[in-house]
């Protein structure tokens, strides 16, 4: 590779030591480069379905059927009490391997899911378990005369919660689901066990086959560093976008 | 497709009938019976007062005319419709009855302007622009014009009921129901939600108040209904009722808080 980058690496491993080969080697640097295109996409895509997993089970949560009520709690035991590790290999190699094989576009057979949509699967169910009771503890904190006032003013449980219940309750629970996408996000790894291409995957390729073991460790730490920090900054700006004066944090405004 | 009138359908409401017909209603909230059979009329156009002791069944007896409380026994009719139908349209029904809280229960997320607009349009489907102009003439009535962008928050006791008032008014209901509605303010503001209420009643609205404000209510009131454990002890215009009470009940309470 070319350039003042690829230079500056060049010299930075032959001066100290330590060999950053995604700085000038081309080959290096296009896998670590989708590796971290692969974790954002693993993380943003199942932050956002387990938001829509925990949205709809805590209104779900409230429902008058019972049948509806166990479910929920059952799916909420069985993904908050195993390990996440052990869901995907579930999922991917236990799950995967009884469902039917289709046709691919090259008219082989393959599965019907890749590890990647497996991913997304099994990570989003993980969250999404988790949010469902964030969610519910925000709903339990909106006191019943305000949704009484909802009632007499002719909203219907749907319409209480897209309305009312729900905007408060995400105010509420905003630092609980903060925690929980944080730890979605990191736990976005795990893919790594059914070899999804992410950011630990191919960081691991790249030490093994330039035997940069400490640098490549210690970049990975620093890239989850900052992927999580973007995060929570965008969190953050969320919950101060939502604070309303003279209610909750927005007290003080 | 037309349905045959069935027998037991009630014959069409007529504003010359009671407007909200009570009948023999009871209610028990597990073991404990809070209305042991009340039954009152209110006609349209006329404020009506429900005092009486703490836990005398007041504030369950008008959840139960918007259907917030459902009754164990007994009919309620508002414009002729049964409340205590299990097919009850109830969007209908509250849109035709409108009801203001103790705590005012405004939606804290929304300001004062949004708090009025949302239900008719979230729940009514209505043009957006005509209820806002609406929802503006309703706040200048109530006295709050430039506080139309202040979060309820921001906003004193006094303020907030006020804005919970228009935002009942802002559905167009028939019939108003107020829960003790200054029970929870400091004695300089409840004037200024009870000039609102009085307006209102002046205006001809149908007012159904809970309340402990006697002189108010000897003011603005039609008719007086004392309750007590669960029954109508008696009820009377306000003169009568204040300077003529006839229970020893009615006296007692009287004797205790006038």
């Amino acid at each position: 590779m070319e350039g003042a980058v690829a230079d500056f690496g060049r010299s930075l491993y032959e001066s100290t030591g330590i060999n950053l080969t995604i700085l000038y080697d081309e080959f290096d640097q296009k896998r670590f480069i989708s590796g971290l295109g692969m974790t954002i996409y693993l993380s943003s895509l199942s932050l956002i379905f387990s938001l829509i997993i925990g949205i709809v089970g805590a209104w779900a949560q409230g429902s008058p059927s019972r049948v509806l009520r166990y479910s929920i709690n059952g799916f909420i035991t069985v993904f908050r009490n195993t390990p996440p590790l052990v869901q995907i290999f579930f999922f991917y190699f236990g799950l995967g391997a009884i469902l039917p094989r289709v046709e691919d576009a090259d008219g082989m057979m393959g599965p019907l899911f890749t590890n990647v949509q497996w991913a997304i699967f099994s990570l989003s169910l993980f969250a999404g378990a988790f949010n469902i009771e964030i969610f519910r503890s925000g709903i339990e904190a909106v006191p019943n005369s305000t949704k009484e006032a909802a009632t007499a003013l002719g909203y219907t449980r749907l319409g209480t919660y897209r309305h009312i219940v729900l905007p408060l309750a995400i105010r509420v629970c905003l630092p609980a689901l903060n925690n929980n996408l944080v730890n979605l996000l990191k736990t976005t790894s795990l893919a790594y066990a059914i070899a999804v291409p992410e950011i630990t995957y191919v960081s691991k390729q790249i030490w093994t086959d330039s035997q940069n073991v400490p640098t490549m460790m210690t970049l990975l730490l620093i890239t989850y560093v900052s992927l999580v920090g973007v995060l929570v900054f965008v969190m953050n700006r969320w919950e101060r976008s939502l604070a309303i004066p003279g209610y909750g944090q927005g007290g003080g405004k | 497709m037309a349905t045959a009138p069935t027998a037991d359908a009630a014959p069409a409401w007529t504003p010359d009938q009671p407007i909200v017909s009570v009948r023999d209603v009871h209610k028990s909230f597990g073991g404990f019976e809070v209305l042991k059979g009340v039954s009152m009329d209110v006609k349209k156009g006329e404020a009506i007062c429900i005092i009486g002791p703490s836990g005398s069944g007041k504030s369950t007896l008008i959840r139960c005319i918007n259907a917030l409380v459902e009754v164990t026994k007994g009919s309620i009719l508002v414009e002729g419709q049964e409340v205590n139908d299990p097919k009850l349209d109830q969007l209908a029904l509250r849109r035709k009855v409108g009801m203001v809280f103790q705590q005012y229960n405004l939606f804290p997320h929304k300001t004062a302007l949004q708090n009025v607009m949302m239900a008719p349009i979230n729940v009514l489907k209505q043009d957006k622009r005509e209820v806002e102009e609406r929802a503006r003439k309703l706040i200048a009535k109530v006295r709050l014009t430039g506080k139309e962008n202040s979060y309820p928050g921001e906003l004193s006791g006094g303020q907030q009921q006020r804005v919970a008032i228009a935002r009942s008014l802002c559905m167009r209901p028939d019939v108003m129901l107020f829960d003790e509605v200054t029970a929870a303010l400091d004695p300089e503001t409840v004037k200024e939600v009870l000039v609102t209420i009085r307006e209102l009643a002046e205006e001809g609205m149908t007012c159904i108040l809970v309340t402990h404000e006697m002189k108010f209510a000897r003011d603005v009131a039609d008719h007086i209904y004392f309750t007590d454990k669960g029954v109508i002890v008696e009820h009377a215009p306000p003169a009568e009722f204040f300077d003529n009470a006839k229970d020893e009940r009615t006296k007692t309470f009287l004797g205790q808080i006038l």
